[in-house]
């Protein structure tokens, strides 16, 4: 076999495999990815039920009602809409009303969100971004509680 | 003052930095060996300085010292020692200072024990590793220095995110960070062999140990930290395709594929041109790493403040390294010869299909990361690329390689024979349908392809091990002599072999947890108990306990096998004051290989609990194949071939005219 041979079967072994990976992720893209929504997004272009969302805002105070089996419901609020959310399993450390989540799950045919993850922020000088852009975007954002702390 | 001591320290290790970048670069391109002879004590001193600079941030955090302004925010005084000291990597600041402490250690490491490098090359790599280093150094000094005093000092400290209080920010930072910093010795060899326009064998023989090491302590990394996020964060995973995540898998990625490419390079003198470009891509997916972490674009337990200045300083440094080193190659890259020439079923062969898989898995990894990121500049959508996504798209491209991995090392170099290769593979073969039907037997049919991923982790086991079995000739002469030539081969081919065989064992584990795993939450109450993997978990009762800077319930489980208590599990909440923060501390109990996890919920006031309740079968085998991978590497690097110092071979080398 020549040098241009090998150089034209390698080339092509190496197409095949990019054609199968780029041909993976355009599937995955159109099949795997999740949407960002807040409350509002939901409220002004409602999603079809069974579409896998996420979910961001903040807790509404007093929303928080927990079942026993560790059923959880809450309503998630940007200020100016808001969606109530059911959640079973564990909630993170840093959950609690007034506090920015972000969930991620299904919207069910009742208009509740049914959640199979709910994240908080890791820290508590820190708010998940979406939810601070979604916040912004309603104008309830208040520069005090920003995170940046480092510039003193 | 120490703190002050420890800021001119850094602005010197700068300054001795840009000498470092230059007067050597001029040197070595002028032919004048007293100026590129200014390297190697620069390297050293250099390294002197910002260790300096790190002691001194160090003391200040082990005194508690809150006139610093990094320390009031991220430590506390009564925090335990280990956790003071190792609060110092914990923050933007401190971890950035360690970053180039490590890029230092790594510079001042050539600069030691790289005698016998020719004194032009010496003389380039080392003014190209102080390249990197001016511009962290300038990073820091510009926007994260951590010795800015605060005036007046307050009395305590904010504390460190009660996450970060645990052994793991001990170990998990350093060793992945000397993996990343790793990286850039490959790059400055590259950049080096670039600039003088010549490579041959030799250089590959420099090259693959610093890769060797990198490429160890970015596994070791990498495992400690998915260690560390399944038992702190208490959801049970290990991973979880998260960004920061993906951006110390890619350079794994990345410097695997760089260690196959640099054998070829060094064994039959082929590939050069690509190893360079890998060199060059491994360390590019290593800076990015650092400024997906680092710049705040990403939301992740790793992103402590976002400062935009910092974000674009980053990219900045990015853009100059990347483009810089893709643009000098490209330039430059027609200069080196090709080198020689193969059959497609050789070893070389081989190796080429696991850099192409690798290399492709790295592309589609960076696509899922960055994806979100350029989708939201463009357009404003946001969106969450996780774990469907990459599953999807990784496991179809990984299990060809993960195939192809066993007959890599039975091919011969130039002209492989793929039959012989089939015949030795015989015996791995049967071993896989055998663990296939076995793990049936257990696991029951419901679940095929976890069934096919078990017989594939031990087809990469046992068909690592067939390699040895071979060389040795096992079975074919006296056991005795069989043993002799095991203790005779050379390490690097035990090496392989533990670390593919490694491979194959963290795939079993992955397997296992990811299939067989089991879940159960429910509310529980003191004398409750339920069974899980014929094992009864009853709650004892609820203790409240002191730490040192923490008050803590502790939820007492005891866990029974056939009517007896084997052992007591004492997950628990913890409240820390200073930062008043919960956290929760999962309860781990390994039957091995397989753990027992308990993780709690709220405690309510009429003293029940919520608990999560996990089974993972053969978790634990996970970490142990990267320990095992690890190993492998450090075998290899102590084979007395590949060393740096390897004697003759070497030398002949340098003096040998480019081709």
């Amino acid at each position: 076999m020549t040098r241009k041979q090998r150089r034209l079967s390698l080339i092509g072994i190496a197409g095949v495999v990019l054609a199968c990976a780029a041909g993976l992720v355009l599937y995955a893209m159109s099949d795997r990815i999740v949407f960002f929504n807040s409350p509002s997004d939901l409220a002004t272009k409602p999603e079809p039920p069974g579409t896998r969302i996420r979910l961001g805002g903040l807790v509404a105070v007093g929303s928080v009602h927990k079942g026993p089996d560790g059923s959880v419901t809450f309503e998630v609020t940007d200020g100016s809409a808001s969606v109530p959310v059911s959640y079973h399993g564990i909630l993170p450390d840093l959950f609690s009303e007034g506090q920015g989540v972000v969930t991620e799950g299904v919207v069910a045919s009742n208009g509740v969100f049914t959640a199979d993850t709910v994240l908080a922020k890791h820290d508590e000088r820190y708010m998940p971004r979406e939810v601070v852009e979604a916040l912004k975007a309603q104008g309830v954002w208040e520069e005090t509680s920003s995170p940046a702390t480092a510039s003193r | 003052m120490i703190a002050e001591l420890g800021h001119f320290a850094l602005v010197l290790a700068f300054v001795m930095a840009l000498a470092q970048s230059t007067i050597p670069f001029w040197g070595a391109l002028r032919g004048d060996r007293q100026m590129a002879a200014v390297a190697t004590p620069a390297a050293l001193t250099q390294f002197l300085l910002v260790g300096i600079a790190f002691a001194a941030l160090v003391h200040a955090y082990m005194v508690s010292d809150f006139s610093l302004l990094n320390v009031v925010e991220n430590s506390h005084s009564q925090k335990p020692l280990l956790f003071k000291i190792t609060g110092t990597w914990g923050n933007h600041e401190g971890s950035m200072l360690l970053w180039v402490l490590i890029l230092a250690l790594f510079g001042a490491l050539v600069a030691a024990f790289g005698r016998n490098l020719p004194d032009k090359l010496k003389a380039l790599v080392l003014s190209v590793q102080a390249w990197i280093a001016s511009a962290f150094l300038l990073f820091i000094l510009l926007t994260s220095n951590p010795f800015l005093r605060v005036n007046p000092p307050p009395i305590e400290g904010q504390d460190l995110n009660p996450v970060l209080q645990d052994i793991g920010l001990a170990i998990h930072p350093p060793l992945l960070y000397l993996g990343y910093v790793g990286c850039s010795i490959s790059f400055a060899f590259a950049i080096a062999a670039l600039i003088d326009g010549r490579i041959d064998a030799a250089w590959a023989r420099w090259v693959r140990p610093w890769t060797l090491a990198a490429w160890m302590f970015l596994t070791l990394g990498i495992a400690m930290g998915s260690y560390w996020a399944y038992y702190e964060l208490g959801w049970g995973g290990f991973w979880f395709w998260d960004p920061v995540e993906n951006a110390s898998l890619m350079p794994w990625l990345a410097t695997t594929a760089l260690l196959h490419s640099a054998i070829v390079m060094e064994k039959r003198d082929a590939l050069k041109i690509w190893t360079v470009l890998l060199a060059i891509l491994a360390f590019s997916l290593s800076l990015l790493g650092t400024f997906l972490v680092r710049s705040g674009v990403l939301t992740s337990v790793h992103a402590f403040a976002s400062d935009p200045t910092r974000g674009v300083f980053i990219l900045a440094i990015l853009c100059l390294f990347i483009g810089g080193g893709l643009t000098m190659f490209a330039f430059r890259a027609g200069k080196l010869a090709p080198g020689g020439m193969f059959a497609p079923i050789s070893r070389e062969g081989a190796l080429i299909l696991n850099n192409l898989f690798l290399t492709v898995l790295a592309a589609v990894v960076l696509t899922g990361t960055l994806y979100p990121l350029v989708l939201e500049a463009l357009t404003g959508t946001r969106i969450s690329v996780g774990a469907p996504f990459f599953n999807l798209i990784f496991v179809p491209l990984a299990v060809p390689l993960l195939i192809l991995v066993p007959f890599g090392p039975m091919l011969a170099w130039k002209r492989g024979d793929l039959r012989a290769a089939s015949e030795r593979l015989f015996f791995a073969f049967g071993a896989a349908i055998l663990a296939g039907i076995v793990a049936a037997a257990i696991a029951g049919t419901a679940n095929v392809l976890a069934l096919f991923g078990v017989g594939l982790a031990f087809w990469l086991i046992v068909g690592a091990l067939s390699e040895l079995a071979f060389r040795a000739k096992i079975g074919g002469v006296r056991f005795g002599d069989s043993l002799r030539r095991l203790a005779g081969m050379p390490r690097s081919a035990i090496g392989t072999t533990l670390a593919h065989a490694g491979l194959g064992i963290s795939v079993l584990g992955l397997v296992a947890a990811t299939a067989w795993s089991s879940e159960d939450i429910l509310t529980m109450k003191a004398g409750d108990s339920i069974t899980v993997a014929s094992r009864t978990v009853t709650l004892q009762g609820f203790l409240p306990r002191e730490g040192p800077n923490y008050s803590e319930t502790v939820v007492r489980f005891l866990v029974g096998e056939g009517g007896r208590t084997v052992v007591a599990m004492d997950p628990s909440k913890r409240f820390f004051p200073a930062r008043q923060t919960q956290t929760t501390e999962a309860a781990i109990k390994t039957f091995w290989p397989s753990q027992l996890y308990i993780s709690l919920g709220d405690i309510t006031p009429d003293n029940s609990v919520t608990v999560r309740i996990y089974w993972k079968p053969l978790v634990t085998l996970i970490w142990l194949g990267a320990v095992v991978m690890a190993i492998g590497g450090l075998l290899s690097l102590s084979d007395r071939r590949l060393r740096v110092g390897a004697p003759r071979p070497a030398r002949r080398a340098v003096t040998a005219p480019a081709e």
